[in-house]
């Protein structure tokens, strides 16, 4: 406001100040004429009686007496209407465009019921503002696209999110190219309203010119216009209604790990890509290119653990040769699958031979105590041939442990079982492990008489084979301390202990193993709680109750034995 | 879409209980084996024999007609009866199976009861779905990690104690996150879906031919919940009522214990195991508190409270020492007054229940 000189100094308040009009009418004339801003004066007619400098640039051929209809915008001609028919002051305020400018108009009254109308140029806090919240939306839209992205690890849904929010934000229709696997590239195509589908098809990538620079991800390449005319049809989402305007191949970068291309449509009847909406689009591609090449990563390392991990893995137990086997195994970590606890169950080479239970507990948890389980588990797998003598087996298996570098310890269980007539006979031999329950039909619950020292510390071992007979429905339990040493409790810091085992174990006399196995697997896991716990193993040899003899024998009992019922 | 039950599933039911509850499982094998031959469809076999008998397991239990082990021996014999009914069926692959969608059932994390979520992932099969069944108690990391390697459709999760309410709503969280919808089922979820609603979830079935008919549906995109935190679904617990009783769990069984034994001086004399017994039912009252207090829902509590009172007359034990326990516990919680609320609502419902009269218990 520096060109203002010797003016009334309320006439040039701060725009949308109230001015005085007494002394707006005084100062007309004297200083206005010269201010920066339009300033124009109009009659209650609507006619125009006054216009300064400024106005005068803006309304070059505007002369006095000429009407506003007829001059100004008629947004503002129709607020002065409004203001001249006697608005409520202060009231009267109006914006709008005045050739490429943007202008907010505030009316004050003067003699005579003229209105002097004072302009303030409001173009570049506009533009600004229009700047600034469009800048706001795109990190918005940008914060949201990667939340979304990064929320899942699975490339296929990866790549629909990808599609799915180009359209929503990009283009009205988009197709992702993923890396090729063989000759073959998964095509992830969507369109605005439209469904996401997928196809995988051996295509051209070559046919659309910069996709195949684009799939190398290497050297980096800018994203790419290309002309409609040059599209292969496969590009098109099938629904799709075209005709395609303009094309942008935009490369998703993968750092290191080839992530893809994105190729987005947009229909002639749509505006072209502007500069703002292809640097967006790029921002928008290095995210998706991110979080695919994250996803693609974590496929392949899930997949590689998988394979590892299958022959970790606790085997699922069925019957065999007439004996009920059942397993059930908890590790400690929820994230993990395996532990240091294992068992299995090698199958004698007919009903006639013995076969071996194997139910043992590493030192430690977690993936290292899991490794060693493997190696003992395939140890005895090879010595299965001498398995008919458990005390030379354990030393054999001792003298291995002892010779590989790990310098873990384990105890473990040996069970042969064999079925003679309707009962099974066990040699149980205990390795430093806690000795084998016997749940008999009355609900008595035995403790085997074996012991021996553990596997993998001192050079030679010592044991004591218990023998066992089950009759029909009777239970040998094979457990690891995860169960008995258990801490928690309705009281919160309890253990689990023998006491309670047997107590529970008494009232399963003439359950199904794996209702035996379930059973103490849940009560374990109920007395911890949320809380930590130890890997817990449990393995059940029945056998079978009578009912089940028809399944081998061939001829059933009427009536079987009566399960126990109170009441 | 579901079959009018076939005739006879009465009698079929009726005798399959009695070989499950004789631990029978050749006979119980047999009779779904025979039914099948005679017509009687699958689905039918599995929700209107199978699933009935499962239930009367249950009501039989609370009536205390089953003890808990033989409960649990009916349902390992149901689960090889399903086993072998399943063996039966024809290859996938066969003309009439035409494949639909992939799609993974799970239990919540801590939930033992697998075998409602066993009939629904079998159904499913039936209805041409592809199903990964997780079985009970699966670790709400591994459901997720299942979702991330595979492409499933959507989550089946079921729960049939309310007191896992709390990990389900970590899963359901957990698998919209990675953009997977849920569909809730179980009793866990409340006879009308409210807490499946409360948690999230984007569906609720009552039971497996909901499930099955909600998939059939479109199924949509789970609703944005990459940013969405627990407090957004349930902002009561901002005031820490729930954190503070379930955290305190151990410190407010022993107070309730010492203030009963103070009411009732005859519970001195309780040995061992009945004074486990006891500290169990108590470590169930709060737990049940702690769970209403989660989803801000006095009725949850109270039918359990309920239900607990028919249980223990069932047993011959009175049920004022549940009001007791009430009791004992709103002392401790003074200063929770969503707590004591609840309390009062509890202490209200078990006075307002008509008295004790001999007959089967309500289910669960």
């Amino acid at each position: 406001m520096g060109r203002v000189r010797g003016a009334s100094p309320c006439v040039f308040g701060s725009s949308g100040s109230p001015v005085d009009p007494r002394s707006a009418a005084v100062s007309i004339g004297a200083a206005w004429a010269h201010a920066p801003y339009p300033v124009i004066v109009a009659d209650r007619d609507g006619a125009l009686v006054e216009l300064n400098d400024a106005a005068q640039l803006l309304w070059s051929d505007a002369v006095r007496g000429d009407q506003l209809l007829d001059t100004v915008p008629s947004w503002l001609a129709e607020a002065h209407g409004r203001f001249a028919d006697g608005a409520p002051e202060g009231s009267g305020q109006a914006a709008g465009t005045v050739y490429d400018r943007f202008f907010e108009a505030h009316p004050t009254p003067a003699d005579d019921g003229d209105v002097v109308w004072w302009l303030v140029d409001d173009t570049d806090r506009r533009l600004a503002e229009a700047a600034l919240a469009g800048a706001r939306q795109r990190s918005a839209l940008l914060a949201d696209v990667s939340s979304q992205l990064l929320s899942t690890l699975n490339v296929t849904r990866c790549m629909e999110a990808t599609a799915r929010m180009a359209t929503d934000h990009l283009a009205e229709a988009a197709l992702l190219v993923a890396p090729p696997q063989g000759r073959r590239h998964q095509l992830t195509y969507a369109y605005r309203g439209g469904p996401v589908t997928r196809a995988t098809a051996p295509v051209d990538v070559h046919a659309v010119p910069g996709l195949a620079e684009a799939l190398q991800g290497f050297p980096p390449v800018p994203a790419r216009w290309i002309n409609p005319a040059d599209l292969p049809g496969w590009v098109q989402p099938a629904g799709f209604a075209g005709p395609v305007g303009s094309v942008i191949v935009a490369p998703l970068p993968g750092h290191g790990v080839p992530a893809g291309a994105l190729i987005l449509l947009r229909s002639s009847g749509e505006q072209a890509f502007s500069g703002d909406e292809e640097l967006f689009a790029r921002l928008f591609a290095a995210r998706a290119g991110a979080a695919l090449s994250a996803a693609r990563l974590y496929t392949e390392q899930a997949s590689i653990t998988a394979t590892l991990m299958r022959e970790l893995l606790p085997p699922r137990l069925e019957s065999v040769h007439g004996v009920e086997y059942a397993g059930a195994y908890r590790p400690a970590r929820d994230n993990e699958r395996i532990g240091g606890d294992f068992y299995d169950v090698h199958p004698g080479t007919g009903p006639a031979e013995e076969t071996l239970v194997v139910l043992g507990d590493v030192a430690g948890k977690g993936l290292d105590a899991a490794v060693l389980t493997g190696k003992i588990r395939n140890t005895l797998h090879a010595l299965l041939p001498l398995a008919t003598d458990h005390e030379r087996t354990l030393t054999l298996l001792n003298s291995a442990l002892l010779s590989s570098h790990h310098t873990r310890f384990a105890t473990l269980v040996l069970a042969s079982v064999r079925r003679r007539g309707s009962k099974v006979e066990l040699r149980l031999t205990s390795a430093g492990h806690l000795a084998p329950l016997i749940v008999r039909g009355d609900g008595t619950v035995e403790e085997t008489a074996t012991r021996g020292s553990l596997i993998g510390a001192l050079p030679k071992v010592t044991s004591a084979t218990a023998h066992v007979t089950l009759r029909p429905g009777e239970t040998c339990l094979l457990y690891t301390d995860g169960v008995t040493e258990a801490r928690g409790g309705p009281l919160g810091d309890e253990l689990f202990g023998d006491h309670r085992l047997k107590r529970v174990l008494a009232e399963c006399a003439g359950m199904p193993a794996e209702a035996i196995v379930e059973r103490i697997q849940m009560l374990a896991a109920q007395w911890v709680g949320p809380g930590s716990h130890d890997d817990v193993a449990t393995v059940a040899i029945s056998a079978p109750r009578a009912a089940d003899l028809t399944v081998v024998g061939g001829q059933r009992s009427a009536g079987g034995t009566t399960y126990r019922r109170n009441g | 879409m579901s079959a009018p039950p076939a005739i006879g599933t009465e009698a079929l039911v009726d005798e399959l209980w009695w070989a499950v509850t004789d631990c029978d499982e050749f006979t119980a094998v047999d009779v779904v084996r025979r039914a099948r031959a005679d017509g009687t469809d699958e689905e039918t076999l599995l929700l209107d024999v199978i699933a009935a008998v499962q239930d009367r397991v249950g009501t039989e239990w609370a009536a205390d007609r089953l003890t808990v082990a033989q409960e649990h021996a009916a349902t390992a014999i149901n689960e090889r009866v399903i086993t072998a009914l399943v063996h039966d069926r024809p290859p996938v692959g066969a003309p009439d199976r035409a494949p639909r969608g992939r799609v993974t059932v799970s239990c919540v994390d801590g939930e033992w009861h697998a075998l409602p979520a066993r009939l629904v992932a079998e159904v499913l099969r039936l209805r041409g779905w592809r199903v990964d069944f997780l079985g009970a108690r699966t670790p709400t990391p591994h459901l997720v990690s299942h979702l991330h390697s595979t492409s499933s459709e959507a989550v089946l999760l079921s729960g049939s104690l309310p007191t896992h309410l709390p990990p389900a709503h970590a899963a359901i969280t957990a698998c919209q996150a990675v953009g997977v919808p849920v569909v809730a089922g179980g009793r866990a979820f409340g006879p009308d879906g409210r807490y499946a609603r409360a948690l999230g979830a984007d569906h609720w079935a009552p039971d497996a031919r909901a499930a099955a008919a909600v998939l059939e549906e479109e199924l949509s995109a789970p609703h944005r919940a990459v940013t969405r935190q627990v407090m957004d679904d349930l902002p009561h617990l901002t005031d820490q009522e729930y954190t503070f009783v379930a955290q305190s769990r151990g410190r407010l069984v022993r107070q309730t214990l010492t203030g009963l034994e103070n009411r009732f001086p005859a519970l001195r004399a309780y040995s061992d195991a009945q004074r486990e017994r006891t500290a169990e039912d108590v470590a169930h009252i709060v737990d049940f508190l702690a769970t209403a207090l989660y989803v801000d829902d006095p009725a949850l509590f109270t039918t359990f409270l309920c239900w607990t009172a028919d249980v223990l007359e069932a047993r011959r034990v009175p049920a004022r020492s549940v009001s007791a326990a009430l009791a004992v516990l709103g002392e401790n919680l003074h200063d929770f007054p969503r707590a004591l609320g609840l309390l009062a609502d509890g202490t209200a419902a078990l006075a307002a229940r008509p008295l004790p009269a001999p007959g089967p218990g309500r289910e669960a």
